[in-house]
């Protein structure tokens, strides 16, 4: 038998749903997520397997100053969002320009290392499988890296117009999702790149 | 309570009506688009595969060159897939699921108008591959490599001109689409229900298309980089694709099949759906075995992101590659087992009123079961030796897709479109179509298993006589005959009930989801009051407060 009360309208606890803005990146992060891993798996599987043409060893360049700049950048986020959350609008926007211009030295310093391969070395994505390879997976990446730039820089111009207040903190958060993703598929292709195929 | 909903009549202009629907976002306008837009595109497949059995119904036929039968494959395919079943199975998922769970539209309404405005503008670019045809000099015709589109006949050695572009790219606007589809589902189920209706309370269609949108997230998304990637070497001097520097064809396959199972995947999860919709309510019982019915899908959905390579067993994979895969492929049979007989099971003891909606669902149940032992026989790699690429598959694959895809859908049509225009569908009519479509099929695809398993292979424009295929082939062509009627008695079914149907009412079939809640049509905003829900199925307790069924779960 029932032990409950006949009549049931007000639910015990208040109904509480999940984050949509935060579902919804999340969801996109994981497509996202799936195509890369596709081309992370070209990549590997055509590594050591170019018939001619420069290998890695000869033209890459560790990108370290890009790459402490990229994920420094999600921890200037992160506090960007926590100055945010505590009424600071003035911190905010110092933090979310440190995290945009931590990237934009990223982008530049690819943009550098990838003029010096194509006009100097001569190293294009016609060359060989490895070039191949590396200029989709990596130009796969900083096309993300210029999406997430323009999205900075977008937010960027409303905070300096004031316009950034405490309660769009969540719609803050759900844009730092999509950094932190960027970064942390920098650190997959770094190693796959870098350190793994080298 | 049913909102009572008197609705205004306003005077609107042919232009106004025009401009609403292209600029909706209203998730039931977008759905009834997506299912009119496909319905456009399952008369123009039928029309192709009409036109194919008519060249093969005859040995050393003439009918149709080859060039332009393989058109006419790759287009069949390619249309079926991703401009009939995704869209159909995508706007019924986009109509019913909100109204569902009690929510007021789809979590991101805009997302939805560009997914379905993706799709179509896909669709259309794919068929605009015949009108640029070879009439303008170079520019190629309509894509003749094959659905799946293997490398190297793709490069742009092989395929000069812009056929394969047009493959490539009305594909990865509707891939665009779909995964704008598969964000909107997930964050719609997770985010959108009405208070009360914890997870474990949703109807089975919401927690299916859960499911369904995150399998297209992962499932969609290889396809897409495989295409980035074809879109490389076709124009950027790229060399994914190209065995001469050292690149593998393999590799396409690979990433194609990587998408092309768990697709096939996403086309049946929606129509499982359907079934779990309609089995209980003609059936008068609750689903049998909810939590497993859960469990096996979100099973299924996992283990089928395993089972590609099942579609290269001719290949060349050394044994421990295709002994894997012939294992992973017979355990997903596994929790799809389980569902038919969770099905089965709500059958039995129930009171079976054999509507329309119920006869194309048990249908379903034989066809699709069928579908999937031939399915297994296939799986098992010595088997698919021989019968790879033989027509054996073929009939494998369109037993699940006709037989099960096909059949739920139509239950589905019975089973909604009452709800969505406000009118009851011909039941007459409907049995007509049922047993008429019934005859067709089986006439068709039972037939076609045997010339496969005498040595036909697929993808042939014709055959030469003597190998005792004739036979088969020309009474799997009159089943054409049947199968393309009973379409013409449903389409004038939908078309004279729309207009004259007998009245639906909020609720004809004495169904329990928060969609017979509502009025046929449902008002704007679904809901005058949202609703509150304590069990799994609220309109029971609604209709018998006396005996809830809360008490039970």
């Amino acid at each position: 038998m029932s032990a409950t009360s006949a009549n049931i309208t007000a639910s015990e606890a208040p109904w509480q749903l999940p984050s949509r803005g935060k579902v919804g990146m999340i969801c996109l992060i994981i497509a996202e997520s799936a195509i890369f891993t596709i081309f992370v798996a070209a990549y590997v599987f055509y590594i050591g397997k170019s018939l001619n043409g420069p290998t890695p060893r000869e033209v890459l360049k560790v990108p370290v100053v890009g790459t402490i700049c990229l994920l420094s950048s999600s921890l200037t986020m992160h506090w960007a969002i926590a100055a945010l959350r505590k009424a600071k609008t003035g911190l905010f926007s110092l933090f979310w320009f440190v995290t945009l211009a931590l990237g934009a030295i990223f982008i530049i310093g690819t943009a550098i290392e990838w003029r010096h391969m194509i006009y100097q070395d001569g190293f294009t994505i016609q060359t060989n499988l490895f070039g191949t390879t590396y200029y989709s997976l990596v130009g796969l990446h900083a096309s993300h890296v210029i999406v997430g730039l323009v999205g900075l820089t977008l937010v960027m111009i409303f905070a300096l117009l004031g316009k950034v207040k405490p309660e769009h903190t969540e719609r803050c958060e759900v844009f730092s999702l999509y950094w932190h993703f960027v970064d942390a598929v920098w650190v997959v292709v770094f190693t796959t790149v870098y350190i793994l195929g080298r | 309570m049913a909102s009572e909903a008197v609705p205004l009549t306003i005077h609107k202009s042919p232009l106004a009506v025009v401009y609403e629907w292209l600029g909706t976002a209203d998730h039931k306008k977008i759905g009834s688009m997506y299912i009119v837009y496909a319905l456009l595109f399952l008369v123009v497949m039928g029309i192709e595969a009409c036109l194919m059995r008519i060249q093969l119904a005859h040995a050393n036929s003439t009918f149709l060159s080859p060039q332009v039968f393989n058109r006419l494959f790759t287009l069949h395919g390619t249309t079926g897939v991703f401009f009939v079943a995704m869209p159909i199975l995508v706007g019924f998922g986009n109509y019913i699921v909100p109204l569902m769970i009690g929510a007021r539209d789809m979590a991101y309404p805009r997302l939805n108008a560009f997914g379905f405005w993706m799709t179509a503008f896909g669709g259309l670019l794919l068929y605009g591959s015949f009108f640029a045809g070879a009439s303008i000099a170079q520019a190629g015709a309509a894509p003749d490599f094959g659905w799946f589109a293997y490398a190297p006949l793709t490069s742009a050695a092989f395929s000069a001109g812009h056929t394969a572009d047009y493959w490539n790219l009305s594909i990865l606007l509707g891939g665009v689409g779909s995964i704008a589809g598969g964000i909107n589902f997930v964050a719609t189920v997770l985010t959108m229900r009405c208070p009360g209706m914890t997870l474990n309370k949703m109807p089975l269609m919401a927690w299916m298309n859960l499911v369904l949108g995150g399998l297209i997230l992962v499932t969609i998304s290889p396809l897409t980089a495989a295409q980035m990637m074809l879109m490389a070497d076709r124009y950027l001097g790229a060399h994914f694709f190209d065995v001469q520097a050292g690149g593998s064809v393999v590799m396409w396959m690979h990433f194609f099949w990587i998408f092309g199972h768990p697709e096939v995947y996403v086309l049946i999860i929606p129509c499982f759906a359907f079934i779990s919709e309609v089995v209980p309510v003609f059936s008068r019982k609750a689903i049998f075995g909810y939590p497993a019915m859960v469990a096996a899908t979100v099973s299924i959905g996992f283990v089928s992101l395993g089972v590609w390579a099942h579609h290269m067993f001719t290949v060349g994979m050394p044994s421990y590659g295709n002994a894997f895969f012939v294992l992973t492929t017979m355990v997903v049979a596994v929790p799809t087992g389980i569902k038919i007989f969770n099905w089965l099971a709500t059958l039995w003891g129930g009171k079976i009123r054999f509507a329309t909606p119920m006869m194309f669902a048990v249908g379903f149940l034989f066809q699709f079961l069928i579908g999937g032992l031939t399915g297994i026989t296939l799986a098992t790699a010595p088997f698919d030796w021989q019968l790879g690429n033989s027509y054996f598959v073929v009939a494998h694959f369109h037993y699940v897709i006709v037989g099960g895809i096909m059949f739920s859908i139509f239950a589905a049509f019975y089973y909604w479109f009452p709800k969505m225009t406000g009118r009851m569908l011909n039941e007459t009519l409907g049995k007509w179509h049922f047993w008429i479509f019934l005859i067709g099929f089986h006439l068709t695809f039972d037939t076609l298993h045997i010339p496969g398993l005498l040595g036909m292979p697929r993808r042939i424009y014709t055959y030469e006589a003597g190998r005792g295929w004739e036979i088969w082939n020309m009474i799997s062509s009159i089943g054409v005959i049947f199968q393309g009627v009973a379409v013409l008695i449903f389409v004038y079914n939908m078309v004279a009930s729309f207009i004259k149907g007998v009245p639906a009412g909020n609720d004809p079939w004495d169904a329990w989801t928060l969609e017979w809640a509502t009025t046929s049509p449902p008002p704007e905003y679904n809901f005058a009051v949202v609703p509150e829900v304590h069990s799994r199925r609220p309109l029971w307790d609604i209709k018998h407060p006396e005996d809830p069924d809360w008490k039970y779960e």
